[in-house]
């Protein structure tokens, strides 16, 4: 086991308080769910002679709990549907919860108004997948680089602002001269590094990244891995980084958490993840990464498919695909349980040692 | 003969702007039963190595030069009607979107045999009984009820197994790969790689699978390509140019890789991109991004950046890079002294 984890699990099990200090962001309880049956009256259903109202949503996330602690890079893996994409935009407050906290810094921000929110939006920013959509298409590198820096400096002046610009085009590695072309004048790696400069232009100290590399060929995704690294290196950022490339997780993250269905399934240090995954979920997803060895293990074949997150399978969510299921596993739903070495997991399996 | 032989495969697209160069000398062979990897970022050709094979290249672009024989025969030049035999029939395509290849307004079990039918005089229930055996042996989950079953009702993972069932229908000589596993999910991803490996080694099938996946290409193939900028600039054994690569863009990609690199390091990157097609470097296309070419005093070596690389043999390899030539000969010199 690696340096990282005995240190974990040396001063593990802390307390809240020493959790709620060491760690920026904090979520507790994040359900959210997107209706699927449109406005009032197309709710409206004739069922047995009588006017019902028929809902129906999809569970985008279940009770999610996390910690991200302050300097780190916590992952989040899981394939599509998993509900990684809205945990990352639920933080943002680009989508409001159905229910439970997120606290930044202690704060509470999801109920905030986007006035009240502004200060902490200077304070997090976010990197989206497709760097196509992400740039403005009729503004210049220059202009879309200023924005954000006009609306979170009222107060500079002209020269402040040009010369943030040009600082920050600097040390994402792309050249000043750019700024008065267009964002469709460069290719996806290019329009990736302007849309990085964009999110540091404000000096936040939290990012939050959701696929950033996906888009771009292997050669860039590491030229942009490497930046991000950097950033985090010299700006003393925190990430959180949702991917479904578990190669990437294991080069960049410190802690990853992994989801299936809504759910997070387990949370370790990366070291650990990868040296010994404990959720049957997780080793089923370590083992069909398509690696370059020869001498590669079978991968875990996992029956069935993910089930759809509008009719939720009653206890863990895994339990339909899982072969460790048992008769507690359909009707109990796991909680996350700390382990010996800090690592997180919600199985019943695990829980009983059966696994 | 190998079964399929592709030589210097010239295609090129006639745009208003001028015509580009898609593919310039491509040579590759395939023999019967043998899976081939074709690896490239978006932009070197790959797929439109793989669409010129069945000659479905759509206009601007039209072949130029070269030739492709499929057991002897040219395919480039056949007629349409002649073609149509030879798609989908003997030589069979599964690409990276299952919902854009499958018709959204037929039946999985309608299609199949529409499939059937074009290429052999067969009574629909006999075409359906053939179906079946396709479905079961792509282990889809009660077959009988998904010939009746619309694309839509399928997931993403489900959808592939079918044009992998679909594929095989008429029992082909070569399936071609267009990225099948792209945009699956890892684990999804995993089972349909086995089971088109399974299927393939099962019923001797040559396989061309285009990817930008090198993980991908290791643990299915047995040779591959690796395309830069419409040209073939390494050729080998799989596992020896995984292990062993000799071209420095090869060397470049697999080193990006991040499980190369030591968790929280650099990971060693290729300067710039690909470059455009319409306008490329001259000499080797790749030497503005090469790092070889500045050993030498800090000079680009001449060759480099004025001539078109040769292939060179290396072990069982080919490379198109002069400084693999230049290293291979002064290894010849230094024996043919000693």
């Amino acid at each position: 086991m690696s340096a990282q984890a005995e240190t974990l699990a040396a001063n593990r099990m802390p307390t809240q308080n020493e959790e709620s200090s060491e760690s920026l962001l904090q979520i507790r309880g994040l359900k959210k769910r997107f209706s699927l049956s449109g406005d009032f009256l197309d709710q409206l259903r004739f069922k047995g002679g009588k006017l019902v109202r028929h809902q129906e949503h999809v569970h985008a996330i279940n009770g999610v709990n996390l910690d991200i602690k302050r300097g780190e890079a916590l992952c989040v893996v899981g394939e599509s549907g998993c509900g990684k994409s809205t945990v990352a935009r639920t933080v943002m407050g680009l989508i409001a919860p159905s229910e439970g906290e997120i606290r930044y810094d202690g704060q509470r921000i999801d109920n905030l108004s986007s006035r009240q929110l502004l200060p902490y939006r200077k304070r997090m920013q976010m990197i989206f997948q497709n760097p196509y959509a992400s740039l403005n298409p009729r503004m210049t590198i220059q202009q879309t680089l200023e924005e954000p820096l006009r609306l979170h400096h009222p107060n500079w002046n002209r020269q402040q602002i040009i010369d943030k610009v040009e600082e920050v085009m600097r040390s994402v590695g792309i050249d000043p001269d750019w700024g008065k072309r267009f964002g469709h004048e460069f290719s996806g790696g290019q329009r990736q590094r302007i849309a990085i400069a964009r999110a540091l232009a404000v000096d936040p100290e939290f990012i939050v990244a959701d696929e950033p590399i996906s888009a771009l060929d292997v050669s860039i995704q590491a030229q942009v891995l490497n930046l991000l690294m950097d950033a985090q290196r010299d700006r003393h950022l925190t990430y959180l980084f949702i991917t479904h490339d578990l190669a990437v997780v294991e080069h960049f993250g410190t802690r990853v958490a992994v989801m299936y269905l809504g759910t997070v399934c387990e949370v370790a240090t990366t070291a650990t993840l990868f040296d010994k995954p404990r959720h049957p979920y997780t080793q089923a997803l370590l083992s069909a990464i398509p690696r370059l060895e020869d001498d590669r293990p079978q991968h875990i074949r996992l029956s069935g498919e993910v089930p759809t997150p509008v009719n939720l399978p009653s206890g863990c969510v895994f339990h339909g695909r899982c072969p460790y299921a048992n008769a507690r596993c359909k009707q109990e739903i796991p909680a996350l349980q700390t382990q010996d070495d800090g690592t997180r997991v919600a199985c019943h399996a695990v829980e009983e040692g059966r696994l | 003969m190998a079964l399929l032989e592709v030589s210097q495969l010239d295609v090129r697209f006639a745009l208003r702007q001028g015509e580009v160069r898609a593919l310039r000398g491509v040579n590759f062979t395939l023999e019967r039963g043998e899976r081939l990897g074709i690896v490239g970022e978006s932009g070197a050709g790959k797929s439109v190595a793989a669409f010129s094979l069945l000659n479905l290249i759509a206009k601007p672009g039209f072949i130029a030069g070269g030739s492709i024989k499929f057991e002897g025969k040219a395919l480039n030049t056949m007629s349409e009607r002649g073609l149509r035999k030879v798609r989908g029939n003997r030589i069979s395509m599964i690409f990276q979107d299952p919902m854009m290849t499958l018709n959204p307004v037929l039946s999985i079990g309608e299609q199949m045999v529409e499939c059937l039918k074009a290429h052999r005089r067969i009574s629909t229930k006999a075409a359906r009984a053939i179906a079946l055996d396709k479905l079961r042996q792509v282990q889809i989950p009660s077959p009988e009820k998904r010939l009746d079953q619309y694309p839509h009702e399928l997931s993403g993972g489900m959808r592939q197994r079918i044009i992998i069932a679909i594929a095989l229908l008429l029992d082909p000589d070569i399936i071609i790969a267009d990225e099948p596993t792209t945009a699956l999910d890892v684990t999804i991803q995993a089972e349909i790689m086995a089971l088109l490996l399974e299927l393939c080694e099962q019923h001797n099938v040559g396989l061309i699978l285009i990817t930008h996946d090198l993980g991908v290409v290791s643990q299915v193939t047995q040779r591959m390509l690796v395309m830069y900028a419409g040209r073939v600039i390494e050729e080998g054994p799989t596992r020896e140019i995984i292990n062993d690569p000799q071209h420095p863009y090869t060397q470049g990609l697999i080193n990006a890789l991040p499980q190369m690199a030591t968790p929280g390091e650099k990971l060693n990157q290729i300067r710039g991109s690909m470059p455009s097609l319409s306008n490329l470097p001259s000499g080797c296309a790749f030497h503005p991004r090469c790092d070889f070419i500045n050993r030498t005093n800090g000079q680009p070596r001449p060759a480099c950046t004025e001539q078109v690389p040769e292939f060179v043999t290396s072990g069982n390899c080919r490379v198109a890079c002069h400084m693999v030539a230049e290293l291979i000969e002064d290894r010849r010199l230094k024996e043919e002294t000693s």
